[in-house]
């Protein structure tokens, strides 16, 4: 099982969709590895509601990137972060467009629901949201 | 100079709450070493080899009277007394706890300081010339577009866990003395047309493959910079490699794909990021200009600096070493050395500190400059008041009269304290400034920059030393390797091997050979060493340096004929 | 023939103190280096080193090191070593001072 985390803090998975790799398509949800090429982004379905992308590792950051270029050309359906993110990294995904973080329990455990919390405050004290205007 | 407006204060004060609490989070077990790590050099917390160390950020160089005297605070309080400056102006303390780290930071912010990214897969403390605002030479002082992009990079959400880390570097003068070439990026201000823009420089970089940075572009306008460098380091994120720690860098991925394919991708993912840019950050470039603008410059007269550099010849000789030419009438840029002979180069006591923040107060228009070759600048000091500031200096070990010469050494931590290193590089520096000022003979040299680094990720700058001396670690024994010819500045260049290392024992005695090689190779007094060794090559400095093998090859040569 | 194994001791850096630990063979941690057990088995250094890094709340950065057997305990076998028990050379600091 795992846990969705919002600014609400933890909750269960409403999405009842499937999901689909970019090449296969045919399902409303996308499932993009860490390592997706930028330049087939373009490839995304008409119609893609739910876009998953994995963290693999807590320290692999090319999904904040992969989630801004999504953002930038314009998908507009829901964006998820999966895998090992830690709650410290939920401001940078909320700011980089994803809607929410999906982890397992076990992190759940270990990274209780107030330390994800802790950072529901993502849009103060944003440099980005000043330079950019 | 730059004050924190009220957003910038939330933003560290919120930052160290958080850090305070990802402290507690470590110590009870809710983080992982593994996740903490990075969270910690996030905020310039690494871990020594005998103890922690934190690394403060001095944004480009630059720092009020006020802040060296808290740096000095934080010395006696939470560590022993002294402090460590480097080669990206920062400030490194050897010795803290684990637990006093979160009220270290706060003591930071209560001046305006912090120590974010400066450690890490991020951007890192963007540097910039460490005469900048004062220097006759420049186009425009780099400190306002500095800031500006230490704002832009503090906290970026897409770029805080990248391939590795990445270092940016601004220079306002033709002259560069802010080694822009060796950073992933290099900015140069120039003017075109009468509209000031950026040359920009990609793909630099010291360490392990060490590339002297290429020019992505000639000309990049002011409403372009930011988005241009967020394309750049966007597109190094996802095409970085990731396998491979020593190919990580930006340098590599340039090498690897050409900056021809890498100048297109960045056009291509600037296109987009652009439209997200309102242009207001130029409005905030306007007002940080207007912060950084020259004090209220004297005019007075200098009979008192005239009639000290007639009657005293300390003054005199420091006075010559020391000084730079300064934009406004009257004035001077005083450099102070951290190079003693025989001292850690880079090391100030907290009383040193002090007496420096004092004379910056008094006598230097509250600024104080750390410059990357790990000295103390006073950028603004009239010239009347200069024989009492060498006084001053003087009475506090902090008047050595060697700045450029051969025993103003960069020396990074090294085995001492480095938990990377492969050899000391801390003791190497000490034993030639010792010998060189033994032979009295370093001003007959003139201008020679040693770098001395104590592993192959070359903190200490070896490949563009004159002469580069790397520590290595040869079957559980310290070796150094040498290398010449190596340039720091707008026309730099990579220091070549003389050949095998030697060992900590003979390492002096080789840099003298270096010398002595010099000395009788140049055509004048005039001709330095660089420019003796770009005429005359490696050869002669093989031959002293190996003689056995010269003599060797000279008995081969002559059995052939 | 197999190669045969030189002596280890388990070290690491205090987590909250930051200076140099080694395991002693009560399973406590020293900051002597004479007073840490050398560990002259291969496969009993790899347990110890397994159970040692488990003690996430005491110690990091821990791994197991070559030393020889001295007259007063395990001596270091490499430069690195030796400086972490001691302390810089620059200074009278870190674990010569105390
Ligand atoms: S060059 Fe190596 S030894 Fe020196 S400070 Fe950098 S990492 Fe440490």
């Amino acid at each position: 099982m795992s846990v969705i985390v919002t600014d609400e803090g933890f909750g269960q998975d409403d999405w009842n969709g499937t999901y689909a790799s970019l090449e296969d398509g045919g399902a409303p949800g996308i499932d993009l590895p860490s390592d997706t090429d930028p330049a087939a982004l373009a490839a995304l379905p008409e119609g893609t509601s739910m876009v998953r992308i994995a963290f693999p590792s807590s320290a692999d950051g090319r999904g904040f990137t992969l989630a801004r270029l999504l953002r930038m050309r314009g998908y507009r359906g829901r964006l998820r972060a999966q895998g090992h993110l830690i709650a410290d990294q939920y401001a940078m995904a909320r700011r980089c467009g994803f809607d929410e973080v999906e982890i397992d329990d076990a992190l759940a455990e270990r990274q209780p629901e107030d330390q994800w919390l802790f950072r529901a405050n993502w849009q103060a004290h944003d440099y980005q949201a000043r330079v950019r205007g | 100079m730059y004050r924190y407006d009220d957003f910038d204060a939330a933003f560290v004060a919120e930052r160290n709450r958080q850090f305070r609490a990802q402290v507690e989070r470590r110590i009870d077990g809710s983080l992982t070493e593994e996740e903490f790590k990075p969270l910690r050099l996030m905020n310039g917390l690494y871990l020594q080899l005998h103890a922690y160390m934190l690394r403060v950020a001095i944004p480009y160089g630059t720092l009020r009277s006020a802040q060296m005297t808290q740096l000095a605070y934080i010395a006696d309080k939470w560590d022993k007394g002294y402090g460590h400056f480097t080669t990206r102006q920062n400030i490194q303390y050897n010795w803290p706890k684990l637990r006093d780290i979160p009220d270290m930071l706060d003591a930071l912010a209560e001046v305006e300081m912090h120590a974010i990214q400066t450690s890490g897969n991020t951007i890192r403390n963007v540097t910039a010339d460490h005469f900048a605002g004062a220097a006759e030479d420049e186009v425009a002082d780099p400190r306002p577009v500095a800031e500006l992009i230490r704002q832009w990079s503090t906290d970026h959400p897409e770029f805080q866990f990248m391939p590795r880390k990445f270092k940016i570097a601004v220079t306002g003068s033709p002259n560069d003395r802010a080694v822009t070439a060796a950073h992933d990026i290099g900015i140069r201000i120039v003017e075109r047309d009468g509209e000031i823009g950026y040359q920009v420089l990609v793909g630099g970089g010291l360490g392990r493959t060490p590339m002297i940075g290429k020019v992505i572009s000639d000309f990049v306008s002011g409403d372009d910079l930011l988005p241009y460098l967020e394309a750049i380091v966007s597109v190094w994120n996802v095409l970085g490699r990731r396998d491979n720690k020593f190919k990580s860098r930006i340098k590599i991925t340039v090498h690897e794909h050409g900056i021809d394919a890498i100048r297109d991708l960045v056009e291509e993912r600037f296109a987009e990021v652009k439209p997200l840019f309102s242009g207001v950050d130029q409005e905030m470039l306007a007002a940080i200009t207007a912060q950084f603008a020259a004090p209220e410059f004297r005019q007075a007269p200098t009979d008192a600096y005239d009639a000290a550099y007639e009657s005293d010849p300390t003054f005199r000789a420091w006075a010559d070493t020391n000084l730079f030419a300064h934009r406004a009438d009257g004035y001077a840029i005083a450099q102070i050395s951290l190079k003693a002979h025989g001292e850690t180069p880079g090391d100030a006591t907290s009383e040193q500190m002090r007496v420096m923040a004092d004379l910056a107060e008094r006598f230097g228009h509250d600024e104080l400059r750390i410059s990357h070759e790990q000295n103390v600048v006073l950028p603004h000091v009239h010239k009347s008041d200069l024989p009492e500031v060498h006084k001053i200096l003087k009475a506090h070990r902090l008047a050595t009269a060697n700045i450029g010469l051969v025993s103003d050494i960069i020396a990074c931590p090294g085995m001492d304290y480095c938990a990377l290193a492969t050899a000391r590089s801390i003791p190497i520096a000490q034993q030639i400034a010792t010998r060189f000022d033994e032979l009295k003979i370093e001003h007959e040299i003139g201008d020679l920059k040693i770098k001395i680094s104590g592993c192959i990720n070359a903190c200490g700058h070896h490949h563009v030393g004159h002469i580069g001396i790397l520590g290595l670690d040869r079957a559980g024994v310290e070796n150094y390797q040498v290398t010449l010819g190596g340039d720091h500045t707008e026309t730099a260049s990579l220091g070549e091997r003389t050949g095998p290392g030697f060992s900590a024992d003979e390492i002096v005695g080789a840099v003298e050979t270096i010398v002595e090689t010099y000395m009788s190779e140049r055509e004048s007094a005039e001709e330095t060493f660089i420019q003796t060794y770009r005429r005359v090559g490696m050869a002669p400095f093989k031959a002293a340096l190996y003689p056995e093998k010269a003599k060797a090859d000279a008995e081969a040569r002559a059995n052939a004929a | 023939m197999p190669r045969k194994f030189t002596p280890k001791v388990i070290t690491g850096n205090a987590l909250l103190e930051g200076d140099v630990v080694y395991l002693a063979a009560d399973d406590s941690w020293t900051r002597e280096l004479s007073q840490a057990e050398l560990i002259t088995d291969e496969a009993d250094a790899q347990v110890r080193l397994i159970d040692a890094q488990a003690r996430v709340g005491e110690v990091t950065g821990v791994y197991l090191a070559d030393m020889a057997e001295g007259e007063t305990g395990p001596e270091p076998t490499h430069f690195r070593e030796d400086f972490r028990r001691t302390g810089p050379s620059n200074y009278f600091l870190g674990k010569q001072a105390s």
